[in-house]
């Protein structure tokens, strides 16, 4: 049951208001984001919920749900937006948010891309294309997957095994340690 | 309208413009020019052999493109007077075109009231009070919305064209039908607040009429395609007159209108349809609907020459050049101006009903003041003291309403305030280099010693608190 | 690393235009083909290419979900490396990179404070001084070039242009051309003498972001495009974002197989086409990289314009 109450109901549009300068304030619910998404289908709950479940502080539901993680950042929401609410930056903020107070990913296997990718950022300093991939099959328990397709780009000469270094990987490992993760 | 143009103390000025009007109230100065249209209102019996003699066609404005019309025309069947019109910048003989037409209207027109030679007319007469009633517009979707196809659809259409489509005399003669292939549509979507409260691209709020119009237009559709399904995405649903309510849900319950609770996202072409994504926000997921027909209730906005007409008769707009009021609640007919007054969705979107009650009561207010030989005015106006005026005329130059000229008083211009124009803003007074001008009641004397007055001790050790102006 | 692939002459000819090249994490690798075609591209309009040095990955989209810092660094660190080569302008040829570079100068450019936390972070300074390009936009600058260049238009060809997300919007980011309807792409087309098809799926997602993690979602969403395309006759689908052309290529297949159906609708870079109609050859051009064969557009373009249809070609390469 979701409690509404004077002293925190606005505290979690708050919130994203200082994070993201977004005011979720200003949706009125017309559904033009949900209408227009790719994924919206896929999703737990539909674009307009999660900015309606932010108005009224219900973060933990909107902190765990797949829609976060399932957005592309396509921005087609944030394009047609009537109250020009950049909708596609809200749940960039929420997944943030979401990383940051360790929510259990229900979209395991996206979470696990990004987390796997910035690695190979980090290590590199580019994405090494193979390792990566190969990683990301491990951790999704496809071991096989795409191997077929591997083979081809191989043979077509669109993997390189040993892919690109940065020289100055110093430099690499100082923005990832002293990066933090939200600018205000 | 035909009842208007046989009353005799009502003479309707057709095909005409308003260009100046100067004055002020019981004594406006208009000039008004009275456009050729080129046939003699005199001779002509409104026969129409001008028109079918014509070869000219272009598309009806009317119409909105739906339809056609001949370059010497009509705009509609019950247009009032019954005189055709030439639309000089289309008629073959004003044009000089290639293609001679023989001035077949000429020559068709037995009464010989065809003139090619008629010239404008000019009309300067004196009025007491000034009705604007000059309605509104809608907005040019095409240009914003570029997710809906941004008038590339033939099949996506506005509600007004779905009303030409509906009427018995229009260009389908009474049939709703498909202007891509003339087919009778199956499934017929209804968008509502395109362009409508849409702080983006289009106007920030409600337009007022579509929430009932679409409702109409389901119903009306059901009524001429039986077979056919209505779907209207809606956001919130304005039903608020008497009968409103009931007559939405009887467009529901009765008619079968599908109402989904969401925008449209995009509107494409596929197979011949229109492939409509919208969201149901109140079931939680996307819809979307093959449809045959796409209307688009578009918002209502001012008269893309609003602001010349506000410029012209000295009268506020707001930021949509909707006409501003003298106030809201109490006020509501009567423009800042006095002796002009407002009618209709010139001065806010506004349905019909809304139009004909501000249409009577502007009447009424304008016989209040025609009724009588003088005029109460509030008192707080300017004056001028003529013993400081220096004639330096600097409240002419400032006053909003013109409200100020000049006298000669023993050899010496000095500004003069016309009472009945001047609506006490107080801006000459504070232009005023010699103080020579004030508001009686507002003098600044006045004003100053209010200011003063919560500073003074006082034996009571109380602080009045002033309320300047 | 930068010695791969440079272009042009060391010295830099007076009048000619250098870039800064930004070829990101897939240029070398899966999106060879444009890495070549762009260079060719290039040279063939008088524009020098000079790769920004050591230049590090953008953080795409998995550094923007997670970090707003380390997403701002690890582009404004390309910019910064740009900017101490004396290169004033970057060219991306990925738009996904492009976007990210570009939304990130803008937000260091116009906020101080932050452009030197982020110098901070990063442990060298970006001054603001580098513009970020896409390649379409130089295109489209040097139109008359282009038309100037083409040897062999491609007539008879129809093409339909996708520009996917990125190529469209943000309007921030893409101010050069339309969110709802583009035409960059679709111009080029006709100015190489193609028939440029209106078509319903130009800038829809084709969820190349999930192309590895949630391929079910990408297949989906290739699936439609490629619908759409084929229901206009396309020849081929013409992209300029190397995610695109791998999603749309490589899900392919699965997404004839969910749909129980045949496309086979190649998927071609513009500056693949563009090398084309300059009379550059196919292989040279890395046609025969793709996985959906090129093999029919190369037939077609090979098989002389029968004569009814060469009447209508001159009124349809005019279009412009």
């Amino acid at each position: 049951m979701l409690q509404l109450n004077a002293e925190t109901v606005h505290s979690f549009r708050d919130t994203i208001k200082r994070l993201s300068d977004e005011d979720v304030s200003r949706c009125y619910q017309c559904g033009k984001c949900t209408a227009g998404c790719p994924v919206a289908t896929d999703m737990d709950i539909t674009p307009n919920q999660v900015m309606r479940l932010v108005q009224i502080n219900g973060r933990d539901r909107v902190l765990s749900s797949s829609t976060i993680w399932l957005c592309l950042s396509c921005e087609t929401c944030s394009t047609r937006c009537p109250e020009d609410i950049d909708i596609a930056k809200v749940m960039d903020t929420l997944r943030k948010i979401s990383v940051a107070e360790g929510f259990a990913s229900p979209q395991a296997s996206i979470t696990d891309f990004h987390r796997l990718f910035l690695a190979s950022v980090e290590k590199y300093g580019r994405l090494n294309e193979l390792e990566f991939s190969i990683r990301h099959n491990l951790a999704m328990k496809r071991p096989t997957k795409d191997i077929g397709l591997a083979v081809t780009m191989f043979q077509k000469g669109k993997i390189s095994p040993f892919g690109g270094k940065v020289k100055d990987r110093d430099g690499i490992k100082k923005i990832f340690a002293e990066s933090k993760r939200f600018v205000r | 309208m035909v009842e208007s143009s046989k009353d005799k103390n009502i003479t309707i000025h057709t095909y005409s413009e308003v260009e100046q009007v100067k004055g002020y109230v019981g004594n406006f100065d208009v000039r008004i020019r009275k456009k050729a249209r080129s046939v003699d209102m005199s001779k002509c019996t409104g026969c129409g052999a001008c028109s079918e003699a014509c070869p000219h066609v272009v598309p009806s404005e009317w119409d909105l493109g739906l339809g056609t019309r001949k370059a010497i025309y009509t705009p509609f069947p019950q247009a009032v007077p019954n005189v055709p019109v030439i639309d000089r910048d289309t008629c073959r003989i004003f044009t000089k075109s290639k293609e001679k037409c023989g001035a077949a209207c000429v020559r068709a027109c037995v009464a010989k009231a065809v003139n090619h030679k008629q010239e404008d007319e000019i009309i300067n007469e004196k009025f007491g009070a000034i009705v604007v009633a000059t309605g509104y517009s809608l907005i040019p979707w095409e240009k914003h919305y570029g997710e809906y196809g941004g008038g590339r659809y033939k099949d996506v259409i506005t509600a007004l064209h779905f009303e030409r489509m509906l009427q018995a005399s229009g260009p389908t003669g009474g049939h709703v039908i498909r202007p891509s292939d003339g087919k009778e549509p199956k499934n017929v979507v209804f968008i509502q607040c395109v362009g409508s409260r849409d702080e983006s691209k289009g106007v920030p709020y409600c337009s007022g009429i579509c929430c009932m119009y679409t409702a109409k237009q389901a119903i009306l559709l059901k009524e001429h395609c039986h077979d056919a399904q209505a779907y209207v995405f809606y956001i919130d649903l304005r039903a608020t007159k008497k009968n409103y309510e009931q007559f939405v849900l009887r467009a529901q319950r009765d008619y079968g209108v599908i109402y989904t609770r969401g925008r449209v996202s995009r509107i494409y072409e596929k197979g011949g349809k229109l492939v409509v994504k919208g969201a149901d926000t109140l079931a939680g997921m996307p819809v979307e609907v093959e449809a045959d027909l796409v209307v688009l209730a578009t918002a209502v906005v001012a008269q893309p020459d609003a602001a010349d007409v506000a410029r012209m008769l000295s009268i506020p707009h707001d930021q949509f050049v909707l006409f501003t009021e003298a106030h809201p609640k109490l006020k509501p007919v009567e423009s800042v101006t006095r002796g002009i007054f407002l009618a209709g969705a010139c001065q806010s979107p506004m349905d019909i009903p809304e139009s004909v009650a501000m249409g009577s009561a502007a009447a009424a207010k304008v016989c209040g003041i025609l009724s009588h030989t003088e005029l109460m005015l509030d008192p707080t106006i300017a004056e001028v003291n003529t013993d400081r005026c220096s004639g330096c005329l600097a409240c002419t130059k400032v006053c909003p309403f013109e409200a100020i000229t000049t006298v000669e008083i023993d050899g010496r211009t000095v500004s003069n305030v016309i009472a009945s124009v001047c609506q006490g803003c107080g801006t000459c007074a504070a232009t005023c280099p010699a103080s020579a001008i004030t508001l009686k009641g507002f003098t600044n004397e006045e004003i100053y010693s209010q200011i003063e007055a919560p500073f003074k001790k006082s034996e009571k050790k109380e602080v009045a608190v002033g309320a300047p102006a | 690393m930068s010695g791969k692939g440079l272009v042009l002459s060391e010295a830099k000819e007076e009048g000619i235009m250098e870039y800064g090249y930004y070829p990101g994490c897939s240029l070398h690798g899966t999106a060879k083909e444009f890495d070549l075609s762009i260079k060719q591209s290039f040279q063939s309009l008088g524009l020098t290419l000079k790769e920004v040095p050591d230049w590090n990955c953008c953080g795409a989209s998995s550094a923007h979900e997670t970090s707003e810092e380390l997403a701002l660094a690890l582009s404004v660190r390309v910019l910064s490396q740009a900017e101490q080569a004396g290169l004033k302008t970057v060219v991306a040829p990925c738009a996904a990179c492009y976007s990210r570079l570009k939304m990130a100068n803008k937000e260091v450019t116009h906020d101080a404070d932050l452009r030197e936390r982020i110098n901070h972070v990063m442990g060298q300074d970006y001054e603001g001084g580098v513009t970020v390009r896409h390649v379409t936009e130089i295109y489209k600058e040097n139109r008359d070039k282009v038309a100037a260049s083409v040897a062999k238009p491609l007539s008879g060809l129809k093409i339909a242009s996708y520009y996917g997300c990125l190529l469209a919007r943000p309007k921030e980011v893409v101010d050069w051309d339309d969110a709802e309807n583009p035409t960059t792409m679709d111009d080029l087309v006709t100015v190489l003498g193609a028939q440029a098809l209106d078509w319903s799926h130009k800038t829809e997602c084709c969820g190349a972001g999930f192309s590895f993690s949630r391929p079910d979602i990408a297949v989906r969403l290739v699936g439609k495009i490629l619908e759409a395309a084929q229901s206009v006759g396309a020849d081929a689908i013409a992209v300029a974002c190397p995610l695109c052309q791998a999603n749309l290529d490589m899900r392919q297949g699965p997404a004839e197989k969910r749909n129980k159906t045949q496309y086979g609708i190649p998927i071609i870079y513009i500056s693949q086409l563009m090398g084309l109609a300059q009379g550059k050859d196919a292989k040279a051009l890395g046609l025969d990289k793709h996985l959906v064969s090129a093999e029919k557009v190369l037939e077609k373009l090979k098989t002389p314009v029968p004569a009814t249809e060469k009447e209508k070609e001159p009124a349809a390469a005019q279009t412009a």
